[in-house]
């Protein structure tokens, strides 16, 4: 039952005639009713077994300190398993085990903590409940009055209103302070470098061998068999060690070799496949995941990220999903030994659109 | 009191000494006097916000463990470690370091689960908790203040989860980073800078996994405890709302004193999300960064997935159809990627200024620390719904290659369903939400007029048959009748004899949202009812 200063059926009295006591605040468009009903006010506090029954007390204490006990098994077995499930043989069984053993044994005694104490304050205490008034969240009058005073002798004080210039050049001054340390960001990037300039470019050049991603070996056009498809890098990428994932997040390139017949090639690039191979980019024109699902009968790529597709056969238009253009396309040819190179960088920005591509 | 009198003989203990000389320096019992026996109202749903509150502390500490062995940078290494499929591969630090506090540190598998579990566990427990603030309108005022910082939670942890997943810079993450690229690109005038000053130069770059750490371990944590510190006063100074009940009204707050029981609860309740958190993590893999290998732009994996709480996100940019982009005036206006992120914004911003809008509608200036049966605020409950409706729509499309290849379905099909859906469902969603709260409504008058079935059946005189309904006690009836309806704005002229267009709008809404409405059973209804009969 609740304890207050104040009865609960004095309070609950106060509620219904709230509306009158207090006239000053707007209700708005709420509808209050002049015979509602009237809160009951509080009901009679109804005991719990273990209030009734010493027997039924004595137990839920007993369950407490049991679980309180278990917690400190758990924490032991804890450490125990840490010196009993090793992992320093490359096992990656053991690395469960271990993962497993120190878990459960934190687990029990994290939550025989748990279970223990919330116990301990539903069976256990007191059963108790208070009721504590309400004050309006707002200062109250004096309290405002006082604050207002506060400001105006300050204001009067320090001249904030009336020294206008002060107050201005102070104001101008504090808007233009931080801007030296937004301008010093700008060393988040190189200084000498442009993006547009850079995403403009891949190290694909005139004479690039393609060669397999990730080992690096040059691609002969004799080797590439018609329904297949090649996961390609330019030659060269795979020694770099400085830039190489900045280069091939832009050069990454898929080679297919279809039927010649199913190949519907633009006139202007029908010099740039070789005996129904073409090279594409692999980084999808949406926002850049690789598109690496290569359907072989319908000719179809599908980037896993954002489900994109482009159909190989027709100049890799995009045929659903989110995407808007079609896949760049690397043109390529066949040098004096047979492997296939690039006739030139790619024609057009690879990758995500941007701002300033068109 | 009485204790003052039969203190004086007590012979003076450690735990009084040591009281004493505490608050000889900081005052405390001032503090302990005012707080100490606060009531504090209970029920299971004021839970939710507490579980979000637990597993933050649980990120905190397991988090805190992970960065004495995690290295954040990308230089490119020989993998050395124990995990033999990997060995010889090279990798960044980063990656090389969460392998080590997975194959090579004891115990800190566990300690790295725990803490990305206790993460999706903290973005859902404030997602769960916003969802209980809004269906019981507990935002009303004093407290919509306290629903704007909660909401900056909500993005922070999700903006702490989106940081923390990418720091491995294993495939799966870099493949995430490589799509907040794409995105960034695609926004115009700034994007292509923004993403150049992100990455350091062209994506990925080696520097982003270092400026993602400094914001997660250390940025975004401050802000985020500063901002708890903060909801958490507003919660003492409002004192918690409660539920309707016998002898709760708008002036008091009713519950066990917060010392010991309410103490005692909550105390145990965190070791209870703590030990729940550490269950699943000695039990179920999470992120398992060895099966995907490191960074690298060209390969992936099909059937990619984020973490649950961008999926909303990822979603709606899957559901825009091809062709979304245009070249105009020598630039590319990327709308496959504006679109989704200007309607995200405005569905968020929505959520944001909920409070605000209800407010002026209503007009209601009146302070509400007693939380609505939602059913008793049906339009507010049927726009949640939709609301929630619509979220979920967008989440699902995160999973729509998983869903066409789990029920044998096509691709285009799932995708064209979860556009026609995201427009359609909301409405739908809104409607039957509406109908069931007032059906529940009409429901409850009927129980408070007629009283409830008693399963007793009666055969009358006459060969009839009917079942007794039982009259409720006052208490019961108090549950069901202890609420305010509100009626529609009606248009009236201001000072000036005009109709200003916010009036009507005003008037339009609160047509909107309180034209369906249910009023409560009155004193004289129930008389009338028990006339009738007899």
């Amino acid at each position: 039952m609740a304890q207050d200063d104040h009865s609960g059926t004095e309070l609950a009295a106060a509620d219904s005639s709230h509306a009158e006591t207090v006239p000053a605040v707007k209700t708005g468009t709420a509808l209050i009713q002049s015979d509602a009903f009237e809160n009951p006010g509080f009901p009679p506090h109804r005991p719990r077994v273990t209030d009734e029954d010493p027997k039924k007390e004595k137990r839920a204490q007993r369950t407490v300190y049991t679980l309180f006990y278990l917690s400190i098994i758990g924490s032991i077995w804890a450490i125990a398993a840490y010196m009993l499930f090793p992992m320093e043989g490359n096992d990656v069984g053991d690395v469960r085990l271990n993962n497993m053993f120190i878990g459960l044994g934190a687990a029990l005694a994290l939550l025989g903590i748990g279970f223990g104490a919330v116990h301990w304050a539903k069976a256990v205490m007191t059963d108790v409940e208070l009721a504590d008034e309400r004050h309006k969240v707002g200062g109250n009058v004096v309290a405002r009055e006082g604050a207002v005073k506060v400001f105006q002798d300050a204001d009067r004080e320090s001249g904030f209103t009336r020294r206008a210039a002060i107050r201005n050049s102070l104001i101008g001054a504090l808007l233009v302070f931080p801007l030296p340390a937004v301008v010093l960001f700008r060393g988040l990037a190189p200084q000498d470098e442009n993006p547009v300039e850079l995403l403009s470019h891949t190290m694909w050049k005139a004479g690039t061998r393609l060669t397999l991603d990730p080992s690096g070996v040059p691609i002969k056009a004799a080797d590439v068999t018609i329904g297949s498809a090649f996961h390609v890098i330019p030659e060269g990428l795979s020694e770099m060690h400085h830039g190489r994932l900045e280069e091939k997040a832009k050069a990454a390139v898929l080679l297919m070799r279809l039927n010649p017949d199913e190949l519907n090639e633009l006139p202007d690039r029908a010099s740039w496949s070789y005996d129904g191979i073409v090279a594409y980019s692999k980084i999808c024109t949406h926002v850049g995941c690789p598109v690496a699902l290569y359907e072989q009968h319908t000719h179809h790529l599908l980037c896993p990220c954002h489900q994109s597709q482009f159909d190989v056969a027709n100049h890799c238009e995009v045929i659903f999903g989110p995407a808007a253009r079609p896949l760049p396309q690397l043109p390529i040819m066949v040098d004096d030994e047979g492997y296939l190179v690039a006739q030139s960088d790619f024609t057009e920005p690879v990758g995500p659109s941007f701002w300033e591509r068109h | 009191m009485s204790t003052a009198t039969t203190r004086a003989p007590q012979r003076r203990t450690f735990t009084a000494a040591a009281s004493n000389y505490i608050d000889e320096r900081t005052s405390v019992s001032t503090f302990v006097k005012e707080l100490g026996r606060k009531a504090f109202p209970d029920h299971w749903s004021f839970l939710l916000g507490e579980v979000a509150l637990f597993s933050f502390l649980v990120i905190l500490i397991t988090g805190t463990f992970l960065t004495f062995f995690f290295q954040a940078s990308m230089a490119e290494v020989e993998y050395e470690g124990s995990y033999v499929p990997l060995k010889g591969v090279e990798m960044s630090v980063a990656m090389a370091s969460t392998l080590d506090i997975s194959f090579d540190i004891r115990g800190g598998l566990f300690v790295r689960q725990m803490h990305h579990w206790a993460a999706l566990m903290f973005v859902a427990a404030i997602g769960l908790h916003m969802l209980r603030i809004f269906f019981t309108g507990a935002f009303r005022k004093p407290r919509e203040l306290n629903w704007v910082i909660g909401f900056v939670m909500f993005i922070l942890a999700m903006g702490e989860g989106f940081t923390g997943y990418s720091l491995p810079d294993d495939l799966l993450s870099g493949n995430g980073l490589r799509i907040i690229d794409g995105m960034i690109k695609g926004i115009p005038l700034i994007g292509t800078w923004t993403s150049f000053l992100l990455f350091g130069g062209e994506f990925p770059g080696t520097d982003i996994v270092g400026r993602l750490y400094s914001l997660h371990i250390l940025l975004l944590p401050v802000i985020l405890l500063a901002l708890i510190a903060l909801h958490l006063m507003f919660v003492v100074v409002h004192k918690h709302t409660q539920y309707a009940a016998p002898g709760r009204t708008q002036q008091n707050a009713v519950g066990p004193p917060i010392l010991p029981i309410y103490a005692a609860k909550a105390g145990g309740f965190f070791f209870l999300v703590f030990g729940v958190l550490a269950l699943i993590a000695s039990l179920f893999t999470i992120n398992p960064i060895w099966n995907y290998g490191p960074y690298d732009p060209s390969p992936v994996s099909a059937g990619t997935q984020p973490d649950w709480y961008i999926g909303f996100a990822d979603g709606a940019l899957r559901l825009i159809p091809p062709g979304w982009e245009f070249v105009l005036f020598d630039r590319t206006w990327s709308f496959n990627i504006l679109v989704p992120l200007v309607g995200l914004g405005l569905f968020i911003a929505t959520v944001l200024i909920y409070p605000f809008i209800e407010a002026w509608v209503t007009g209601d200036k009146r302070e509400h620390h007693i939380v609505d049966r939602p059913r008793n605020a049906p339009t507010r409950t049927a726009i949640g719904a939709a609301g929630v409706t619509f979220y979920a729509v967008l989440w699902a499309a995160a999973s729509s290659d998983i869903i066409a290849t789990h029920f044998k379905l096509t691709m285009e099909g799932v995708i064209h369903s979860l556009q026609a859906l995201l427009i359609v469902g909301p409405f739908i969603a809104y409607f039957v939400a509406k109908r069931v709260c007032i059906a529940l409504q009409k429901k409850d008058r009927e129980i408070v007029l007629h009283g409830y079935e008693s399963g007793r059946i009666v055969k009358l005189p006459g060969g009839e048959f009917i079942e007794v309904h039982q009259p409720l006690d006052e208490y019961d009836r108090w549950k069901l009748v202890s609420y305010e309806s509100y009626e529609p704005l009606m248009i009236r002229p201001n000072a000036r004899g005009k109709i200003t267009v916010g009036q009507r709008l005003r008037a339009g809404m609160s047509r909107w949202f309180f034209e369906d409405r249910i009023a409560p059973v009155t004193k004289g209804e129930l008389e009338a009812a028990h006339h009738e009969h007899h």
